[in-house]
């Protein structure tokens, strides 16, 4: 079966179905064109090669799957590996997709890039993809966003890349999309926008997804080589979902247990959460059909989560139809068990994760405790946490 | 026969063109919304679209966002645009259109949808995020119950695009004439004219244009060109600048008939 269709879709049947094109007339032609690019892409040597040998030698893939041995002691009987995502170059997973995509945009012929980004990481990604091939690069970042992650915004800046705060809305990441949108809308002859996550409109969810696979591929090779058999759960955190279905869509026909972590922000009962999946009720935001949070009116609900990279309204299509098709499992942590995952990941294994992956960890502490012996979770580490350093430190007394 | 293309017939016959001014329902409230269209119908509209609004319009420039948030903070939903709709049907004898972004509609239902525009006499839905491709779970009810339903044609269109528009379209086809999103321009984009061109070949469907038009000498060129005049962002700029003069309604009267008044020159 292929995943989504030709139309864009993550059909489950005749009337249920996720992902498809929803977005203005005006940039129809521009994803026709990118998905013609990318289905020629896929199929060329040459650009495969070109692709691999930036991944290799410049992001610093493969990324080691690290056994957690203190962690695993500590939360019970488990043997939990991480995917280091954090150790690629720039500190999270963003980069394997922006490479790819700035490669189709130069092969495109668009000189100028343009992205959206929520905690700063996916901005970085473009932002440093695009100096390296020496594009215009500008960044839509919410205004609230720019103050909670000050060190990723002056990094953006020192690669060359305009940072423009978006002050509409809810000044968050569902702004910055928005904006950036309207920005390609009116700049679509020149411009490629290189989209962090597998939202957006066809083909953006199939493209990101198909980039960010590598996570899983390699972590399937690698666990077989270590274990010589299949994990027995993937596990990784839920904002639009990129790192997550990397990491799981290679092992889409095993029997591997995927749980996806979502933000629960300060709680689900309170208003106050970005947990898509497990409050959302289907709807039409940024160009798909998927899960999403609003109200009754259908208009967009503003969401909360103490990290920016989860802090999204939306979920990608292909984890609505993981839901639905329960495929996978969603459950969500809150802001303060996430900090409590930040901590200990840092004291157990010396690896500060960023604040999104902690939401992982910590899920993974709590299921441990019911689990078998020996039993195999793999855990994307999507990113490391120097970036949320600052801000934790205004919540924690050390 | 759809009342939209009863008007375009009517206007053919006397060689005129329509003139079709937005607005925001809502925005600054819903009673002065019920005013303000009274005085556009009054001024020389031809056809109104009332835009229902967003939290998110991504495909709206600055100005009709402000316009709808304000609209959004007023209480406006889709249930009070219908009850607003409701009330016009009894006053207003020119076809409306509903402008919306597809997601509350698809929240509200869309068999509800369609039975209450029917209810309320709207002739018209444009959908700015709902290109032909996904208009699948629509179509069959708005055709069923004569809705037309109006398309955007942008300059970047490819003539398979036109093709594929220009045929799923009824009423009129709605040309954007910039390559952008929405919001007052003070010149006219010159290609228009060539994609008007273009669109004329295939289709003999009504064509209007909209997206950037503001001023009488726009209207003016718009009018050699074309079936009929959108304009939207100019008229919201007048009543967020006149909102607390009490005479905000005479002055959007006098610019709407002004505007107006250049889609009905002999031609």
């Amino acid at each position: 079966m292929e995943l989504p269709n030709k139309e864009g879709y993550f059909r489950i049947d005749k009337d249920n179905y996720f992902g498809g094109k929803y977005v203005p007339e005006l940039l129809m032609p521009a994803l026709e064109q990118l998905n013609q690019a990318y289905q020629e892409a896929k199929e060329d040597t040459d650009y495969r090669n070109e692709l691999n040998h930036y991944l290799s030698q410049y992001v610093g893939r493969p990324t080691p799957l690290y056994y957690a041995e203190r962690l695993s002691r500590k939360i019970g009987k488990v043997k939990v590996y991480l995917k280091r995502e954090d150790l690629c170059h720039t500190g999270a997973h963003k980069i394997n997709n922006t490479i790819g995509q700035i490669l189709l945009a130069k092969r495109i012929g668009k000189q100028r890039v343009i992205a959206e980004t929520g905690a700063g990481q996916h901005g970085v990604a473009t932002a440093t993809a695009a100096a390296m091939f020496g594009l215009t690069c500008d960044v839509y970042m919410g205004s609230e966003d720019i103050k909670r992650q000050a060190l990723n915004v002056f990094r953006m800046k020192l690669l060359g890349a305009k940072v423009i705060p978006v002050n509409s809305g809810s000044k968050t990441l569902k702004d910055a999309i928005n904006e950036a949108i309207r920005d390609w809308v009116t700049n679509v002859e020149d411009t490629h926008y290189v989209i962090g996550s597998v939202v957006g409109p066809h083909p953006y969810p199939m493209i990101v997804r198909d980039f960010q696979s590598i996570i899983g591929v390699e972590s399937r090779a690698q666990i077989l080589e270590l274990e010589k058999k299949l994990p027995n759960y993937l596990i990784a955190c839920v904002g639009g979902g990129s790192n997550s279905i990397g990491l799981f869509h290679p092992f889409f026909q095993d029997k591997v247990k995927f749980i996806g972590v979502e933000a629960a922000g300060l709680g689900l009962n309170s208003n106050k959460h970005a947990a898509t999946l497990l409050s959302g009720n289907i709807g039409i935001l940024h160009g798909s059909k998927s899960y999403l949070l609003q109200d009754d009116d259908g208009q967009i609900t503003p969401t909360h989560s103490i990290s920016a990279g989860l802090d999204y309204p939306g979920v990608g299509p292909e984890h609505s139809y993981y839901k639905d098709i329960k495929r996978a499992e969603y459950v969500a942590v809150t802001d303060d068990e996430a900090l409590e995952g930040f901590r200990l990941l840092s004291e157990t294994e010396g690896i500060i994760p960023a604040l999104e992956s902690a939401h992982a960890i910590i899920y993974t502490a709590k299921l441990a405790k019911c689990l078998h012996n020996n039993e195999i979770i793999i855990i994307n580490l999507s990113g490391r946490g120097d970036k949320d350093v600052e801000s934790v430190s205004e919540i924690l007394n050390l | 026969m759809n009342r939209i293309t009863e008007k375009f017939e009517k206007l053919k016959s006397i060689k005129k063109r329509a003139f079709i001014p937005y607005i925001t329902v809502g925005f600054p409230d819903l009673n002065l919304t019920y005013d303000i269209v009274l005085k556009l119908v009054e001024s020389g509209a031809d056809i109104i679209e009332l835009g229902v609004p967003f939290s998110d319009p991504l495909a709206d420039g600055p100005t009709i966002q402000k316009s709808s948030q304000k609209a959004l903070e007023s209480g406006t939903n889709l249930i009070k645009v219908f009850e607003l709709a409701e009330k016009l049907k009894n006053v207003v004898n020119i076809p409306l259109v509903l402008m919306s972004y597809y997601n509350p509609i698809y929240r509200y239902g869309i068999g509800r949808f369609i039975s209450d525009l029917t209810n309320c006499q709207i002739s018209g839905i444009i959908i700015p995020d709902l290109p032909p491709e996904e208009y699948g779970e629509i179509k069959h009810l708005a055709d069923e119950h004569d809705i037309a339903t109006i398309f955007l044609i942008a300059p970047n269109s490819t003539s398979e695009r036109i093709r594929l528009v220009a045929k799923e379209s009824s009423g009129f086809i709605y040309c954007v004439s910039v390559t952008g999103i929405t919001g007052a321009k003070n010149e006219l984009n010159k290609e228009i004219n060539l994609l008007i061109r273009q669109i004329r070949l295939i289709t003999n469907k009504p064509i209007c244009v909209g997206f950037g038009i503001s001023n009488k000498k726009q209207v003016m060129e718009v009018s050699k060109i074309a079936d009929g005049v959108i304009v939207g962002s100019c008229l919201i700029n007048l009543i967020f600048k006149e909102e607390s003069n009490p005479s905000m309604l005479n002055i959007l009267g006098n610019y709407t008939s002004d505007l107006a008044i250049e889609t009905k020159v002999n031609l």
